[in-house]
């Protein structure tokens, strides 16, 4: 993985230095808090509901054991033990005090970790795919390419007081694992016709209030190019954006009110500009200076090996394992979502517990999925039976991953000052509801994701089944959205009907899911179920025992 | 007030002129609106004039008058919005404007060293950050990533 070299080390600690001496005056009132709050965002920390929250980045998901330990330590010497893993690949700790904030990054530091721009209208903390560097499908590792846009996104001069918030991914496969086109601006690595590597180029996708899918503003830019065309995306959006209306602030409403022809001659105009100036021209050298640090770990020469099968390390291995490129290796999924538990928490002791076994079982590293879960890329096949007993002892052995439980799911009112209900008990119902294992694996592939506000932490509008929580004069009630996706095949889901209340949710849950069972044709999954046949049987499904409850 | 000019503190030969003000002598700095309404007049007086633009109003609309301005002044309406960094940028790149573009308005002491580098050079400095302030926020992040119209050496180019 990355490894700082004397100058990311020196910036990172210069920029600990320059947050601690702001938290210094706001301490002192020298800074209001309105003038602190976009400093303290774009360093990652938070005013939440009960508490400030530190937001740390994980840039592209990936982390070492010493990292690990690191977070371990900072959960239980600042925080209350434990950590959550969020949906764009960070980790949060909800109960730091703010006079430790300072300390706290300063730890970070020691181990090549900060909380820049994990908040605020900046270019946030870049996203990559979880199964980067192993996934047989891939063009080339996307990591690199992430890399190198974290660099040129930090602390960049003019790109700092954005509108809104600005959000990029970066992928590499055709399978995508990184919501890419529900991000303001998306990398996609492909090859071109003559073979060549570059990249394609989505803007405009967004969830919130007005969600939008983005779509492709470049079919094709070179190597060399790829930061000179941000910037000119970053430069349109920057003068152009809207900036009197919060919630129509982001690019998906300035792409999708210009148009692609529109936009794409906005940002041509300027990437031609920064193109012939050429001073962010990426030469071959950095790639490859880049590049280097994720070369392919040294996997041994192994012989073909099955899968272990039966019993709960059989179970387990169906869900929570996928085809790597390497003969005899895996990729393991470790589900954050115990049946009845907050997805995407972490304690220290599991935290500690994982880095111990990292050097073991995945050549030293650890990735975090954006569905709140985490990866050991590279696990040889012969492992698994020790491995999975080791994350049983650590209670990380939930066979889930992919499955109904395997939900994703915002902090919501529970911790969050922005959210209308809470989030973390509706999934903490419905993974009770559907916790049989055999049940699961009948219902298959099927995606539910919960927000406790529109703002869409939860990304309700991508799941196969979205839950929305929302406020109705002081009572909480939840929307059902039906037939989303945030993969290659993206869709936005549709609202099936008026809320629910909180203890008819899991129940609606259920019907819709056993209509599916009822309606499905061999092979189909839920999302394809629901395209093919439309919302209608699952409205019918959703409400008809509630209507003849009511009056 | 401070100004600061070039990373010293400089007296200011210019006056800020309001729209419905009668001109006075010497330099002068007019909204955009009154420059193109009196610009025949405002030029002919042979007297240096620089325009102030709101961050909604791009340099690009002084078109080919930009020669002859030796001062824009670009004003932060509200800290947060940052459409003035691009506006400076815009100037000293497109533009190729070498003349003062100085920053006025509601901006705080941790942008500073991000308008330097995106080319301001004149800072009507708010009451919350003296002059001994300023230079203190230059030297806050000795090392940038990108390149800018400062011309600072990169850490790519450090590398090398």
């Amino acid at each position: 993985m990355y490894r700082y070299d004397e100058f990311d080390a020196r910036f990172v600690a210069e920029r600990t230095e320059q947050f601690r001496f702001q938290v210094e005056r706001r301490l002192k009132g020298e800074l209001s808090e309105d003038q602190f709050k976009p400093f303290r965002l774009m360093n990652g920390l938070y005013l939440q509901l009960h508490a400030y929250m530190l937001r740390i980045a994980v840039p592209y998901g990936t982390l070492s054991a010493p990292q690990l330990r690191m977070l371990a330590h900072i959960a239980r010497k600042y925080d209350r033990g434990y950590g959550h893993f969020t949906t764009r690949q960070n980790l949060q700790f909800n109960w730091p005090k703010l006079k430790d904030v300072p300390d706290i990054l300063a730890e970070l530091a020691t181990v090549e970790m900060h909380a820049i721009q994990t908040s605020g209208n900046c270019v946030r903390n870049v996203t990559s795919d979880h199964f980067a560097g192993a996934d047989a499908e891939e063009v080339e590792d996307p990591r690199p390419v992430a890399e190198l846009i974290r660099q040129w996104s930090s602390l960049h001069p003019e790109f700092s007081f954005l509108g809104r918030k600005f959000k990029i991914a970066v992928t590499a496969s055709g399978h995508d694992r990184t919501a890419l086109r529900y991000h303001d601006a998306g990398v996609e690595i492909v090859k071109n016709s003559d073979g060549r590597v570059g990249y394609r180029i989505y803007v405009g996708g967004g969830m919130g209030r007005t969600p939008y899918l983005s779509y492709v503003v470049a079919e094709f830019i070179e190597k060399p190019d790829l930061l000179a065309y941000l910037e000119a995306i970053l430069r349109v959006f920057n003068e152009s954006g809207r900036r009197d209306n919060i919630y129509k602030a982001r690019i998906k409403i300035l792409a999708h009110t210009l148009g692609v022809t529109a936009m794409r001659d906005r940002i041509e105009r300027e990437f031609a500009e920064i193109k012939a100036a050429g001073t962010l021209e990426v030469p071959e050298k950095e790639c490859a200076r880049i590049e280097a640090y994720f070369a392919p770990p040294a996997f041994a020469d192994l012989p073909e090996t099955a899968l272990p099968t039966g019993g709960a390390l059989g179970d387990w291995v169906t869900s929570n394992t996928h085809p790597h490129r390497v003969r005899g290796y895996t990729i393991v999924t470790i589900s954050l979502k115990p049946i009845g538990g907050v997805p995407g928490d972490a304690s220290h002791e599991q935290l500690d517990g994982l880095a111990a076994l990292l050097d073991d079982f995945s050549l030293g590293e650890l990735r975090v999925s954006h569905e709140q879960n985490l990866v050991l890329p590279h696990v040889r096949i012969k492992d698994l039976p020790a491995l999975h007993e080791r994350l049983t002892a650590l209670g990380l052995a939930t066979p889930n991953a992919g499955l109904i439980t395997d939900l994703i799911c915002c902090p919501g009112l529970d911790y969050c000052d922005l959210a209308n209900a809470r989030s973390i008990t509706i999934a903490q119902e419905i993974s009770k509801r559907f916790a049989d294992g055999a049940r699961q694996h009948e219902i298959g592939d099927l995606k539910i994701k919960i927000s406790g506000c529109v703002n869409a932490c939860g990304h309700h509008h991508a799941g196969h089944i979205g839950i929305l929580g929302v406020d109705k004069k002081g009572v909480e009630y939840y929307q059902l959205l039906i037939g989303g996706s945030a993969a290659e095949d993206a869709s936005i889901g549709e609202i099936l009907g008026p809320g629910f209340g909180e203890h008819e949710i899991a129940d609606a849950v259920e019907r819709v899911v056993d209509a599916y069972l009822k309606l499905r044709q061999p092979g189909e999954r839920f999302l394809e179920t629901s395209r093919r046949l439309g919302l209608e049987p699952f409205r019918t499904a959703a409400y008809g025992e509630q209507r003849d409850g009511a009056d | 007030m401070a100004l600061i000019k070039n990373g010293t503190v400089a007296s200011d030969p210019y006056t800020d002129v309001a729209d419905d003000a009668v001109l006075p002598a010497g330099p002068v700095i007019v909204s955009l609106q009154r420059f193109r309404a009196e610009r025949d007049g405002l030029l002919a007086r042979n007297t240096p004039v620089g325009v102030r633009l709101a961050p909604d109003q791009s340099p690009e609309a002084l078109g080919g008058d930009l020669d002859r301005l030796p001062l824009v002044v670009l004003e932060f309406a509200k800290f947060r919005d940052g459409r003035p960094l691009s506006w400076a940028r815009l100037l000293r790149t497109r533009l190729k404007f070498t003349g003062e573009i100085r920053a006025t308005g509601d901006f705080l002491y941790d942008q500073i060293a991000f308008m330097v580098r995106v080319g301001f050079d004149a800072f009507e400095l708010p009451a919350s950050v003296t002059p001994a302030l300023f230079q203190r926020a230059l030297g806050e992040m000795t090392l940038v990533y990108q390149p800018s119209t400062d011309g600072k050496k990169t850490i790519r180019e450090l590398r090398d």
